[in-house]
């Protein structure tokens, strides 16, 4: 049994954590706001690239000659991961569960004798990983310079896979990231970027009849804008990942204030207990001795 | 019947400028400029460094971009780029310190002719907007 002072101490305790939790909930919560507009305004750019690189995609014919980049290198032997997270903690299963999508991932392609590379950026997937992994990382990024997510540094991202795209260091590249849905939920996402896999079920499929005017022509485009899409999907991903961030920390963080209170509520009801069962004790001694008289 | 298009120029950040009320726009394609009206037929392309000029009925708004795509589809003009600015708020610093750094790009001895001429270009665009 504690002593009311050790009590008093827990108490007092537990609500400066609680203190802390609500405060970091409410810096979540106002950055949750600017990163999900952010992610809404970097939409249209993603979202007008897909189509244009659809569109041109349907017009090439000659699949054999087609950039490498979109078609891929007719392998499948060497995948190289970028793993997205964030680069601070305490936010709930956030960065958790990209690393578990990642590692079944892992799994599958060790298990299927392929050549496995991870870049990792965000300094928390490298921590994570580098205990059971640390021998197919090949780089780690980190953006905690940069305040804000700018397309700079997803360039940054993209031009490093390029890079060793055009050095045959991998044939498939995937890379994970979480997509935000709402504050509470955000789905770990797995996504191909090299060769693109395109979208069959994609909603602007109306482009069909349109016969495109192309300047210089396809393959040329083409060889140009894939890897600025590469780039683009890595952008869309750090946007995402950003609001998802903020939501999933924004959340764990308002469960632990909870839970502070309704521990602070226990601890009280213990403290009072115990201080009335003192004073009982004392009262018991007080009339017991006057009785002995 | 009205002469009118929309036009959208988005970066990755965000949307830039959306209007429905242009009637003429030059962009500055990789192959030489090209003067975009109504009902063009669909076109793609992509832009080397440049002024993109919009027409709209009130006034003619002017912007510099250093590379991007282009679609023209549906009467609706797309441009998507990475770096563009209105020439209205150019930074005489950052334009200064873009013809610098393409000019030390320059002098390097491994670049390839394309890469030259797209930095030429770039130099001279830049140069003719510190002027005005």
């Amino acid at each position: 049994m504690p002593s009311l002072d050790d009590l008093r101490k827990r108490i007092t305790s537990v609500k400066s954590t609680q203190k802390i939790t609500k405060a970091m909930k409410m810096v979540a919560a106002a950055k949750l706001r600017k990163a999900q507009e952010n992610a809404e305004k970097g939409r249209p750019y993603s979202e007008k690239m897909n189509n244009v690189i659809l569109n041109l995609s349907k017009s090439i014919t000659d699949k054999e000659n087609a950039p490498k980049l979109l078609v891929g290198t007719g392998e499948e032997k060497v995948h190289l991961c970028i793993v997205l997270t964030a680069d601070r903690g305490l936010c709930g299963g956030f960065n958790t569960n990209i690393i578990k999508k990642a590692k079944s991932y892992f799994e599958k392609i060790i298990s299927e004798n392929k050549t496995l590379k991870i870049i990792t950026v965000g300094s928390k997937g490298y921590d994570q990983l580098k205990r059971q992994y640390k021998s197919y990382i090949v780089e780690n990024i980190s953006f905690k310079e940069s305040k804000n997510i700018n397309y700079f540094d997803a360039d940054k991202v993209g031009k490093i896979i390029i890079e060793k795209f055009e050095k045959n260091e991998f044939d498939v590249c995937a890379i994970f990231y979480n997509k935000f849905k709402n504050v509470i939920t955000q789905i770990p996402q797995e996504q191909q970027i090299v060769p693109l896999n395109e979208d069959k079920d994609d909603k602007d499929d109306t482009g069909n009849d349109n016969d495109y005017e192309f300047e210089p022509d396809e393959d040329e485009i083409l060889s140009n804008l894939l890897p600025k899409n590469i780039s683009t999907q890595i952008f869309k991903a750090m946007l995402e990942n950003s609001a998802s961030e903020q939501g999933s920390r924004m959340t764990a963080m308002d469960n632990a204030t909870r839970n502070a209170g309704e521990l602070v509520d226990r601890l009280t009801i213990e403290y009072n207990r115990s201080r009335q069962a003192a004073i009982t004790k004392e009262l018991i001694e007080i009339i017991s001795g006057a009785e002995s008289l | 019947m009205s002469n009118l298009f929309n036009i959208d120029i988005v970066n990755p950040e965000q949307s830039f400028l959306s209007k429905d009320n242009v009637f003429e726009v030059v962009i500055p394609a990789v192959e030489g400029e090209i003067g975009i009206l109504k009902d063009h037929i669909p076109i793609i392309s992509f832009l080397k460094p440049g002024i993109i000029r919009v027409f709209s009925e009130s006034e003619e708004q002017s912007f510099y971009v250093e590379d991007g795509i282009v679609e023209f589809k549906d009467n609706t003009l797309s441009v998507l780029t990475s770096s563009i600015f209105d020439l209205k708020d150019a930074d005489k610093n950052f334009v200064s310190e873009s013809i610098s750094s393409a000019e030390a790009e320059l002098s390097k001895d491994n670049i390839d002719d394309q890469k030259r001429f797209l930095l030429n270009h770039k130099v001279e665009v830049l140069k003719s907007i510190s002027i005005n």
